[in-house]
């Protein structure tokens, strides 16, 4: 392997993390909000389909694909809320619900989405960080979505919030311990039911970038299962925001790892490079996790743990 | 026994409704059938509507609509699964379909040989399968296109348009069809310009648009300055090409539309010839053929219109050989002939035409490939 190829598979790993990261950020972003109030919504899949197809078609009604954006999120909030409000109900498995929201969400984005697979609709445009190089793998790869910049700045507020802020205890406390929180006269249900419109409408606004951004285009296979591995990052990462960052770019960045060697040349075995975001993730999981501090940080009253 | 009385006096009435029904209802698919008509399926692996695959198949059912006397009945997003067997059952039986178009490639073994076998009767038609005579039911059918002619022709106005010589080529998996195409374009665009070379990236499945962008921006930071695909839709490698300055040949469907700048020409189907074959003997009551192939001289493809940045040589070139190819005198693949690691694949003095069995079975990227199987 030449000095040039090594670059250039480094840069095209750059470049990925960069460029697939968001949906995985935007996700699980959501997802922790979601499951430090005490609720797990699997649903986040269909969340992001119903997202990617409501931007798309907003964009191309309206032109702006910016109000793509927020009827992704609007979209997102609707089904959070649904999933909210179900899941307060006596009895009612907040797991089997996600599945059949994820379900709902896919086949309504399947089915209103069938008019926008052909149109075209304005894209997001990047910024051009990489204007300054001569190098076209340099360039693409510092063409940096805002909402990628947004996602990054959402992680460190949350994470400053959680600790700071009169909300983001109150989020912990009602997904902690329920009876300290009503002791404390927190609001249970209706904090749970806000964080889980916030989780929705996150998952919105990833899906808004993938069909607005990258790859930038509504179809029905877009989304291959991202909003399903997102969720997993959240244990991956432990519930803190600033490790669903990198989680994120970890798993951009060995997405592009399969498809950046084979333009290289390097060919043999692409079906294993392939796989590299998973087996990386499986790895990882088995090296941090061990008897004594396995979940540790998961949030007290998630099911997982009742 | 109030109750009773009346649930059985409706029945009554509805079976008193119904007899005369039932009595019309065979006559008029007698005559129907006399007449002449007939029902047809599709069966579709994804969208109807997606720039590429299924859109060139739904292309020739709504061609099919407009023939006299055909019905045509459509599903989508059927999956390579038991859920084929279902839609297929389902079409015979409530249906009545005379004939079934199983478009897509793992539709066939099992799903379709089991439904044929079920119902020996009904006829099944599998786009790009291998039917064996002796081994596959007789009321089963395989038929597919050369499109590796467009894609030698893609390869020539590709060769004469670039400026790199570096092609990139975006690929679903490694089966005979895709590096029959692969291996087609390349030897189109090295007749016109020796040293071209073609970067493969295999991503692993028919519609993953993520990798299918991924492996697009990594060809074009490699320098390739044509792109091509073989993957169920075109969409995102064409759109991407487009967004970074870079030209594009289309694959399956025209996506001209999704490039004005770039786009220089495209593979694409065209079913309607099959299809109407199939359609045409079973409504005219011939036996139903089982094998059935054929390139641009039989219509079973086409080019898409030149680009706007294809000049006058690439057009030229690519028009001459194209002659040649209606004419069924231009050979694509003739000895001698290496593969990419050196090893000869077809010795010298030997050449396969198109309907050559040994072409279908193709397991090697030629010279001037760069990837692996």
């Amino acid at each position: 392997m030449t000095i040039d190829a090594i670059t250039a598979v480094l840069l095209a790993m750059l470049g990925g993390a960069i460029r697939v990261s968001t949906p995985f950020l935007f996700v699980s972003l959501g997802e922790t909000i979601t499951e430090k109030a005490g609720r797990i919504n699997l649903g986040l899949e269909g969340t992001l389909v119903m997202g990617a197809m409501s931007a798309y078609a907003a964009s191309l009604h309206s032109g702006s694909p910016w109000l793509g954006v927020l009827a992704a999120a609007g979209a997102g909030a609707v089904f959070g809320l649904l999933h909210g409000l179900l899941a307060s109900l006596r009895r009612v498995n907040d797991i089997a619900l996600g599945i059949a929201l994820m379900l709902l969400g896919t086949g309504l984005a399947f089915y209103w989405g069938k008019a926008y697979i052909q149109p075209q609709a304005p894209t997001l445009s990047a910024f051009h960080l990489g204007a300054w190089s001569d190098s076209p793998a340099l360039r693409s790869a510092l063409d940096i979505n805002p909402l990628f910049i947004a996602g990054l700045l959402l992680a460190f507020a949350l994470h400053w919030a959680f600790a700071n802020t009169r909300i983001g205890l109150t989020l912990r406390l009602v997904g902690d311990s329920e009876a300290a929180a009503r002791a404390a006269g927190a609001a249970v249900i209706p904090t749970r039911i806000a964080a889980t419109v916030l989780g929705g409408a996150l998952a919105g606004v990833g899906g808004a970038f993938l069909s607005l951004f990258y790859p930038g285009s509504w179809n029905e296979g877009l989304s291959n299962g991202q909003g399903i591995m997102a969720v997993a990052l959240v244990i991956f990462a432990r519930w803190q925001p600033r490790r669903c960052v990198l989680a994120a770019l970890m798993f951009g960045a060995a997405g592009a790892i399969g498809p950046a060697l084979q333009s290289v040349g390097i060919s043999s075995g692409y079906y294993l490079f392939n796989a590299a975001p998973y087996a990386l993730t499986l790895l990882l999981m088995a090296l941090t996790c061990s008897r004594d501090t396995s979940l540790k940080g998961a949030p007290g009253e998630l099911s997982l743990n009742r | 026994m109030q109750d009773r009385s009346r649930f059985s006096r409706r029945n009554f009435i509805k079976a008193a409704a119904a007899a005369p029904a039932l009595a019309l209802l065979p006559a008029a698919v007698r005559d129907a059938i006399a007449a002449g008509g007939i029902t047809v399926g599709f069966i579709y692996v994804g969208a109807r509507d997606d720039f590429g695959y299924n859109q060139a198949h739904a292309q020739a059912a709504a061609a099919l609509k407009k023939l006299p006397g055909v019905k045509v009945i459509e599903e989508e997003k059927v999956a390579e699964t038991v859920a084929v067997q279902k839609s297929m059952e389902a079409m015979i039986v409530q249906d009545k379909a005379a004939v079934i178009f199983a478009t897509s490639f793992g539709y066939f073994d099992p799903h379709v040989l089991k439904v044929a076998a079920k119902y020996p009767k009904a006829h099944i038609a599998h786009c790009g399968g291998m039917w064996t005579e002796g081994k596959h039911p007789k009321n089963v059918a395989s038929y597919f296109g050369y499109i590796d002619e467009c894609q030698y022709l893609n390869g020539v106005v590709a060769g004469l348009t670039s400026k790199t010589g570096k092609f990139g080529f975006v690929a679903a998996k490694p089966i005979p069809q895709v590096l029959r195409n692969i291996n087609a374009f390349t030897m189109g665009a090295r007749s016109v310009n020796p040293n071209a070379t073609t970067r493969v990236i295999f991503t692993g499945d028919w519609a993953m648009p993520v990798k299918e962008a991924e492996a697009a921006n990594s060809l074009l930071d490699q320098g390739c300055d044509v792109l091509t695909c073989h993957v169920d839709g075109p969409k995102v490698v064409v759109e991407t090409a487009e967004r970074r300055g870079a030209f594009s040949c289309g694959y399956h469907a025209s996506q001209a539309k999704l490039a004005p700048k770039g786009y220089l020409t495209g593979a694409e189907w065209d079913w309607v010839t099959p299809n109407t074959t199939f359609a045409k003997a079973l409504q005219e009551g011939k036996p139903f053929p089982n094998f059935v192939r054929g390139g641009l001289k039989e219509g079973f493809v086409k080019m898409s219109p030149y680009g706007a940045a294809v000049g006058e040589k690439a057009r030229k070139a690519a028009d001459d050989v194209k002659a040649k190819m209606l004419k069924g005198e231009f050979v694509i693949f003739k000895g001698p002939l290496k593969d990419n690691t050196g090893k000869e694949v077809i010795p010298a003095g030997k050449s396969f035409a198109q309907q050559a069995i040994e072409l279908e079975g193709m397991n090697y990227l030629v010279e001037g490939v760069i990837g692996s199987v």
